[in-house]
């Protein structure tokens, strides 16, 4: 399919979705958000791209496999847990840094939740892409 | 012990999330997944040792208290069936490492093998009613896609059954999980053996305990809920049915033994004299089934039935409880609650044996039925000795493990004067030796149907040659196997003695909620 008005519009979305995703993934703590929508906004961005242009194109914009993302994304998941063990706590125990304020950005908070989060992120963009190119390959 | 705990169910999670990175590279994929399963069963044997040195081990993740985190529990009958998943998961890896096909390899088959043995271990050491019906969903994802893979004709159908008793079987127990939470406001089963009988609803109660034995039931292929199980385990290659022969099953059987022992023992009287009922009908039809069947894995499919019966033997006798309470029953009891430990542990190590087995019969010759096999003995009397051990074992012929199994639930069944099911536990014995007797006579006293001349044969001897490449990786896991089925049966003794202190343990809820509960008051 190659529409022009899709072509030239998913353009400026690609980079507005992405970003909006990964706000989402980094709000999601405390606040609406979280690893599992910013995933799913993630993939939509390359659905879209894929729609618009090709899947052959999705692919490449994307760089690694989808299953490769999966197995990073659990990885990531499983090794947040692993600061508690080698604590001598229990697993999945979550650690904070302090709170940063950075002039203009705002307040930061880093901590092994964030960690988890982001392995959500990437197995839910692998799950989706691995769902949705076949089907828009056939 | 924070590590020994956690390990058995992210070990898995990390090797599996690391083969998903080396997709393209399947020599890689199968040593990362042979070591991973190694290491899993070094873990195994580390967590039964000190569980057994130094009683039931509790923690809680994330350190947040009991009854509204997460506990991982380990108690003998937890870290035995850790154990043995990682046993058999290190005999399969190995096994498969030539008998499965690159497609279903390219198809991420090793990982999903260690996502399954995630999810059999999560279920095997959670402490909570929730996150065991959560590892239910791993075990049984990864088991659906495991069943379908490679996608023949027959494999997509027994997968339909498989998928839809099972989907049946999630919704069951999530609502009675859902109406557990309702009536005592906990799903953590240390607090639910507390707060369930307080709530003072015997008759929900009840209803729950039904609601879970059907759930339960199902997984575990119990009588009347077994059809699934004979119409799909034979559909996928050998060593992915030998996974699910050997295990899948018993993670129901173990999920019963749990709840039945810990949360439901409100009215024995009722709910274990149902499931002593049910022993016998399973043990029953499950061999009358084999009876009639003439392929080699069906057959072994019936027999998981009639020996689930067996395991819910053990269960069912603690029904006498109910009317007796003396020193004497409850000896009794624990030896039968023993006896079922041990007999879930001979079985796993049998019944996967002969799956793999039948694997190693049909990649030979190409076919599984009875009628076209023959001639093994003749052409290779060692590998039939190896098919010998499980078989007989299996129908319980001393000295080895299977006999010592059922001689302990015969004995615990005839203290406990329950005669009915001791005189149909020994005729279904009979049945069994019968079944293995057909098998060996087709499949290895028989001469070869397909017998050629030897003229006609050379051709053909390239093809042969194929096949037997990498048969020594398929034959050293069923020799291996084979030898823990004698070890079981000469070191009876001691190994009997960790079944009987896990017996011991299972009559004795508080062992479990106390082992729990301390950490809730920190």
């Amino acid at each position: 399919m190659t529409s022009t008005i899709l072509r030239s519009s998913t353009r400026y979305l690609f980079p507005v979705i992405a970003l909006f995703s990964i706000f989402l993934l980094l709000r999601g703590h405390d606040e609406p958000g979280g690893g599992f929508v910013g995933g799913l906004l993630a993939a939509l961005c390359f659905a879209l791209y894929a729609l618009a242009d090709s899947v052959e194109a999705a692919r490449r914009l994307l760089r690694v496999e989808e299953q490769q993302l999966i197995g990073m994304g659990l990885l990531l998941a499983a090794c947040s847990g692993l600061p508690g063990l080698l604590a001598g706590e229990p697993f999945l125990t979550t650690y904070w840094t302090e709170q940063w304020v950075i002039p203009t950005v705002g307040k930061l908070k880093l901590g092994t939740p964030l960690l988890f989060d982001v392995g959500v992120y990437l197995t839910v963009v692998g799950v989706v892409l691995m769902i949705l190119f076949p089907l828009a390959e056939e | 012990m924070n590590w020994l705990l956690t390990l058995p169910i992210l070990l898995p999670m990390l090797v599996a999330s690391g083969m998903m990175l080396l997709r393209r590279r399947p020599m890689a994929q199968r040593l990362v997944s042979v070591l991973g399963m190694l290491g899993l069963l070094a873990t195994a044997i580390t967590l039964l040792v000190t569980v057994y040195r130094d009683g039931v081990l509790a923690i809680q993740l994330g350190g947040y208290a009991a009854p509204y985190g997460i506990s991982l529990v380990a108690d003998l009958l937890a870290a035995i069936m850790v154990l043995l998943a990682a046993m058999k998961g290190t005999a399969v890896v190995i096994y498969s490492t030539v008998s499965i096909d690159a497609e279903r390899e390219a198809y991420g088959y090793h990982p999903l093998l260690h996502v399954l043995l995630m999810g059999v271990c999560g279920a095997f050491l959670t402490g909570d009613l929730f996150n065991l019906y959560v590892f239910f969903e791993v075990l049984l994802m990864s088991s659906f896609v495991l069943l379908t893979l490679g996608g023949e004709r027959g494999q997509v159908e027994g997968a339909i059954k498989y998928v839809t008793l099972n989907l049946i079987s999630s919704a069951l127990f999530l609502a009675g999980a859902g109406i557990l939470y309702g009536v005592t406001g906990t799903l953590n089963m240390a607090d639910l053996a507390i707060k369930l009988p307080a709530a003072g609803q015997p008759q929900v109660a009840n209803m729950l305990a039904m609601i879970f034995l059907l759930a339960f039931g199902i997984k575990a292929a119990i009588f009347p809920l077994f059809f699934w199980l004979p119409a799909s385990y034979h559909t996928a290659p050998a060593a992915i049915s030998a996974i699910f022969a050997g295990l899948l099953t018993k993670v129901g059987v173990y999920a019963l033994l749990r709840v039945f022992t810990l949360v439901f023992v409100h009215d024995i009287g009722f709910t274990h004299g149902l499931i002593l009922m049910l022993a016998g009908f399973t043990m029953v039809t499950g061999v009358l089934g084999a009876a009639v069947q003439s392929e080699f894995r069906r057959i072994l499919s019936f027999h998981i039935i009639s020996q689930i019966g067996y395991m819910l033997m053990g269960l069912g006798l603690m029904v006498v409880l109910a009317w007796s309470d003396t020193e004497a029953t409850r000896a009794a009891v624990t030896m039968g609650l023993g006896a079922t430990v041990f007999y879930i542990a001979h079985h796993i190590v049998v019944k996967t044996n002969l799956f793999l087995v039948s694997g190693v019969v049909e990649r030979l010759q190409g076919t599984g039925r009875l009628d076209s096999l023959g001639g093994f003995y003749a052409s290779r009397p060692v590998f039939s000795l190896l098919f010998l051990v499980p078989a007989l074992s299996l129908a319980g012929i001393p000295p080895l493990s299977g006999f010592w199994a059922k001689l302990a639930l015969v004995q615990a069944g005839l203290r406990l004067e329950q005669y009915g099911i001791v005189a149909i536990a020994l005729a279904v014995g009979v049945l069994t030796l019968f079944s293995m007797t057909k098998i060996w006579a087709a499949v290895f006293w028989a001469p070869d149907p397909a017998e050629r001349p030897a003229s006609e044969e050379r051709p053909a001897s390239e093809e042969r040659l194929s096949k037997e490449k990498g048969l020594a990786m398929m034959i050293g896991p069923i020799a291996g196997l084979a030898g823990i089925t004698l070890l079981i049966g000469l070191a009876a003794g001691p190994i009997f003695e960790v079944a009987m202190q896990s017996g011991v343990q299972l009559l004795n809820p508080q062992i479990y909620i106390d082992a729990v509960h301390p950490v809730v008051s920190e």
